[in-house]
């Protein structure tokens, strides 16, 4: 080497090692954060459902730094945009735990988006928290279900129109994907236990964002009337539901009538939609922003605060994200890390206080006691409490399908599995 | 002589006695204790008080239930008191004065369901039948058939003896048939009931007479049965016009989204994936007219459709022009380039409506005049599909009139059917591409602003349509508007047939499938265009 390139080559090694030396001291000069991963569709068929949930983390996240964050560092939240793209989920969920390194996700609203994300959060050691109801048959290690199981929303929907409206003619209608597929067959072995008759039960799917109902709203009041009181038991997801409301409000179908209880729709998917000739069709949640208690008017206040709108609404998947944030909140704290299995192992147990006046306690399936709330949509978008029960646990493996019935999900010592069979004793023989 | 009158005059009071109830006026206190006693307790406590209150048969009460029918019954927090809300302060139901002292923050809304509310119509139909306005009458009238209770028979007579509208007869007539045969009526009047309902039809008769079958005498079973199953043989007839008619309006929303790309893939053979966001813009733009005149001029909002009509067929032609003239011009005679382009074009507009309004769906309103349904025959047509039907019949007129009788109509075939000897006729194709592919993309902006009304406006809309326009631009024969016409006709009624049996998803994927195999026997669509220099 040449007197200059050898002058030079030691600039550059001397540049090398203090930048090398330095950059440690840079990451620390700027403060350490707990990275919170926000995994929502803000675009697509989902939208609608999923933007305000990621708005909900965001304020939470600004509402826990408030209060001087988690182990003494702030909380910083990553948000992606899957696009209500199944595979897509699974690639951002990827992207949030390797690259972004968040301490955990929370996200998914269909079940298939979070079917698509269940590889990587087992091969990645990671941990989601998944607010929305759904159709049971689950029980993931690294996966916390704070929306509601059938037997937490299905079923009491189904006992309130059998008693309260002496129903016996049903339509389950559903979005086509595995949500409303298992929970229709949930619904159709539960309904036949009870005597009802198979030619008393109409089943139908469509695609998301299906646009044309007439078809489907004549045949449901074709059927409704042979006499028989009849009610649609309605799963459809997505701005398909918006169609479909004003189809059925066209042709003239009352509530009195044929009540559509729908297990998808909430405030929010009612924002911005003239209710009125939808004022007695019901939804069936564990949360409603009319419930009247000082916990839920204290956050709908913070909540329309920080969004800087008076107008804003509350929702269920909301509450539990509120609920699986509190809960992760006090298990690093117990367990003094954000790390994975030390969190896994600590959270279960642990309760936190729910927004309507009960407690929402972590069971060992990864599930959580909530009430169930049967509610009438009224003209102004909000939502009526007709029927209101007491804290039910959540059932991971339905009592009502022979094949799931001895299957039990418990992740403490010494069972240690998602789907363990009762009778054959044994881990993961007998899973669906 | 005075025995005589003495009869006459018990007579009369007889007749008067079954409507008496209905002029009864009771006390204050009464009533408002009655009143009162809709606040408390659980919905069924609720219907027992209101069914109270009813008995009355005072007049004042049919406000007091109707209100509270509404869900604007409120009662005081504090003293249980139920009052009607009257701007900020309280009215009390039974005297309509004011109530001192209280205030509308005083009080909470008195609860309803589905069960209180059919109740409380039936208890209300039952007070207003003999009301003297004919809407409250017919209402009346509909819920006591509905509810078929023959309690309600005396009450029914007297209503129907006095009875001059023929509607609102008719509807009487067929409650009253239909609770005699719930009552232990003769077998002769059981008869006429259901020749009576037979003849009156529809799907109310098969429900009456499905849901009497059971508790029925013997010997009129075999007769309940034969006019069940006549009436099910028309309903079903009818059934089969009405899915004609759902695979017509099914039809039309494919022929407005396709009659565009029918036009420019026929002049300029080319593949335009960005078809799909013309519609889009269009549905927005009418969404961004309804807000402006929401937000400055509030009073012409029922004209907001007519506006956004010509200004979406503007803007959408425009920005067509300014895409044939920036990108489509470059890549002329390449197919596969083109498509690219164009599809890299609707990602490019997708997102750029995403930026600018959002990513979430955006709401337009329906005007009155598309809410609703009206009954022709045994179909049942909603006004929101009618008109789109109308307005693509419309559209298509329209069309046809541009491309025969205009000169850039008649410059626009010379060029679809032979474009260099149109070119050395001195027509400047140039020009003519431009025009044609604005008039496409403008003709998808109104076809926006009609889909506007029966699906969500989100930056997603384009894409719900695309691949059904290439379908049906394939199936009926490129550059034919009579053949865009068939196909999406056939593909709409064919689509509607299959679905009760298959389901929406299966009846798609099957309609796909049956495109696929016609293609093979007919490669160039329905209405092939036929010369010798068009196939190039």
């Amino acid at each position: 080497m040449t007197g200059i390139s050898r002058i030079m080559a030691g600039i550059g090694l001397g540049v090398a090692m203090t930048a090398g030396a330095l950059a440690p001291l840079a990451a620390h000069a700027q403060e350490e954060t707990i990275k919170v991963g926000i995994l929502h569709s803000l675009s697509g068929t989902m939208a609608i459902s999923e933007t305000t949930l990621k708005d909900t983390m965001l304020f939470l996240i600004d509402e826990q730094n408030k209060k001087g964050g988690l182990l003494g560092k702030k909380l910083e939240a990553v948000v992606v945009d899957p696009a209500s793209d199944w595979p897509l989920f699974a690639e951002k969920a990827r992207e949030l735990i390797s690259v972004n390194k968040v301490a955990a996700v929370f996200g998914c609203w269909t079940s298939v988006s979070r079917k698509s994300v269940l590889p990587v959060f087992k091969e990645l050691n990671s941990i989601l928290f998944y607010p929305v109801q759904y159709e049971g048959e689950e029980s993931e290690r690294n996966v916390f279900y704070t929306g509601a199981a059938p037997n937490q929303q299905a079923i009491p929907a189904v006992d309130y129109l059998m008693n309260e409206e002496g129903v016996e003619r049903w339509v389950l209608a559903g979005t086509d994907y595995v949500y409303p597929q298992t929970t229709n067959k949930i619904l159709e072995q539960y309904l036949k236990d009870k005597g009802v008759a198979a030619e008393d039960i109409m089943i139908n799917y469509t695609p998301f964002g299906h646009s044309d109902w007439q078809t489907i709203v004549s045949d449901i009041k074709a059927f409704g009337s042979a006499g028989k009181k009849t009610a649609v038991v309605s799963t459809i997801n997505g701005d398909a539901n918006v169609p479909f409301y004003k189809e059925l409000a066209n042709q003239g179908i009352k509530a009195e009538d044929i009540p559509v209880v729908a297990f998808s729709v909430g405030e929010e998917e009612l924002a911005g939609f003239d209710t009125a000739p939808l004022v007695g069709h019901l939804a069936a949640w564990n949360y409603f922003q009319s419930v009247d208690t000082p916990e839920n008017a204290d956050f709908i206040a913070k909540w329309r605060e920080f969004i800087k709108n008076p107008e804003r609404v509350t929702n269920d998947p909301m509450e539990a994200h509120v609920i699986g944030f509190n809960l992760w909140v006090q298990a690093v704290e117990k367990a003094g890390t954000t790390d994975t299995d030390p969190v896994l192992d600590a959270i279960i147990g642990l309760e936190t206080p729910n927004l309507t006046g009960g407690i929402a306690k972590m069971l060992p399936n990864h599930h959580i006691t909530k009430p169930v709330l049967i509610g009438e949509i009224q003209a102004d978008g909000q939502f009526e409490v007709v029927s209101a029960s007491d804290l039910v646990p959540g059932d991971a493996w339905s009592d009502f399908l022979p094949e799931s019935k001895p299957i039990e999900a418990d992740w403490t010592a010494p069972i240690n599995c998602g789907n363990y069979n009762t009778e054959t004793k044994a881990c993961g023989a007998g899973a669906m | 002589m005075n025995a005589m009158r003495l009869i006459r005059l018990i007579a009369l009071l007889l007749a008067l006695l079954p409507t008496l109830p209905a002029f009864a006026q009771t006390d204050d206190a009464t009533l408002t204790t009655l009143v009162n006693a809709l606040a408390p307790g659980n919905f069924k406590d609720r219907e027992t008080a209101a069914k109270a209150l009813g008995a009355t048969g005072d007049p004042r009460a049919v406000p007091v239930l109707q209100t509270l029918l509404d869900g604007n019954l409120y009662a005081a927090k504090t003293t249980g008191q139920v009052v009607f809300l009257a701007g900020d302060g309280v009215t009390d139901p039974a005297t309509g004065a004011t109530v001192e002292g209280m205030a509308r923050g005083d009080t909470e809304k008195v609860k309803v369901n589905n069960g209180l509310r059919r109740g409380l119509r039936t208890i209300i139909g039952q007070m207003t039948l003999l009301s003297e306005d004919r809407a409250t009458r017919m209402s009346a009238a509909q819920s006591v058939l509905r509810d078929a209770n023959p309690d309600n028979l005396e009450l029914l007579n007297s209503a129907l003896s006095s009875e001059a509208d023929p509607q609102i007869k008719a509807v009487m007539e067929t409650a009253h048939a239909a609770i005699i045969l719930k009552t232990d009526a003769s077998v002769e009047e059981k008869t006429a009931a259901v020749a009576a309902l037979k003849a009156r039809g529809g799907r109310d008769a098969v429900t009456l007479l499905t849901s009497v079958l059971a508790s029925s005498p013997e010997e009129l079973k075999p007769q309940i049965q034969g006019a069940i199953d006549a009436l099910n043989q028309t309903q079903a007839a009818w059934g089969v016009a009405q899915n004609v008619w759902y695979g017509i309006s099914l039809g039309s929303v494919l022929l407005l989204a396709a009659i565009g790309l029918a036009i420019t893939f026929g002049v300029m053979g080319v593949i335009n994936m960005a078809h799909g966001e013309m519609v889009m813009l269009g549905a927005y733009t009418t969404f961004t007219v309804q807000e402006i005149i929401r937000r400055s001029f509030p009073g012409m909002l029922d004209y907001s459709l007519a506006i956004a009509l010509p200004l979406a067929f503007l803007v959408t032609a425009l920005i067509g022009i300014a895409i044939e003239r920036g990108i489509i011009r470059w890549l002329y005679g390449r197919a596969l380039e083109t498509l690219l382009a164009t599809w890299g074009l609707s990602l490019i507009l997708q997102q750029a409506i995403r930026t600018a309004y959002g990513p979430t769906n955006k709401e337009v309103a329906n005007p009155s005049w598309m809410s609703g349904s009206f009954d022709l025959g045994g179909l049942s047509i909603t006004w929101n599909r009618f008109w789109i039907v109308i307005f693509a019949i419309a559209v298509f007129v329209a069309l046809l009139a541009v491309l025969n009788r205009t000169s850039l109509g008649l410059q626009m075939r010379a060029v679809t059917q032979n474009r260099r000897m149109a070119s050395a006729m001195g027509i400047r194709t140039p020009f003519v591409d431009a025009m044609t592919f604005g008039l496409g993309s403008g003709i998808a902006g109104l076809a926006g602003v009609a889909l506007s009304q029966i699906d969500n406006v989100s930056p997603n809309l384009g894409q719900n349509y695309i691949i059904d326009s290439f379908m049906v631009v394939v199936f009926g024969g490129v550059g034919n508007l009579w053949g865009t016409l068939v196909g999406a006709l056939s593909i709409g009624i064919a689509n509607k047939f299959l679905e009760p049996y298959a389901g929406a998803v299966v009846a798609k994927i099957l309609i796909l499938v049956l495109i696929i195999l016609f293609i093979q026997r007919r490669p160039r669509g329905l209405f092939a265009l036929k010369g010798r220099a068009v196939e190039q």
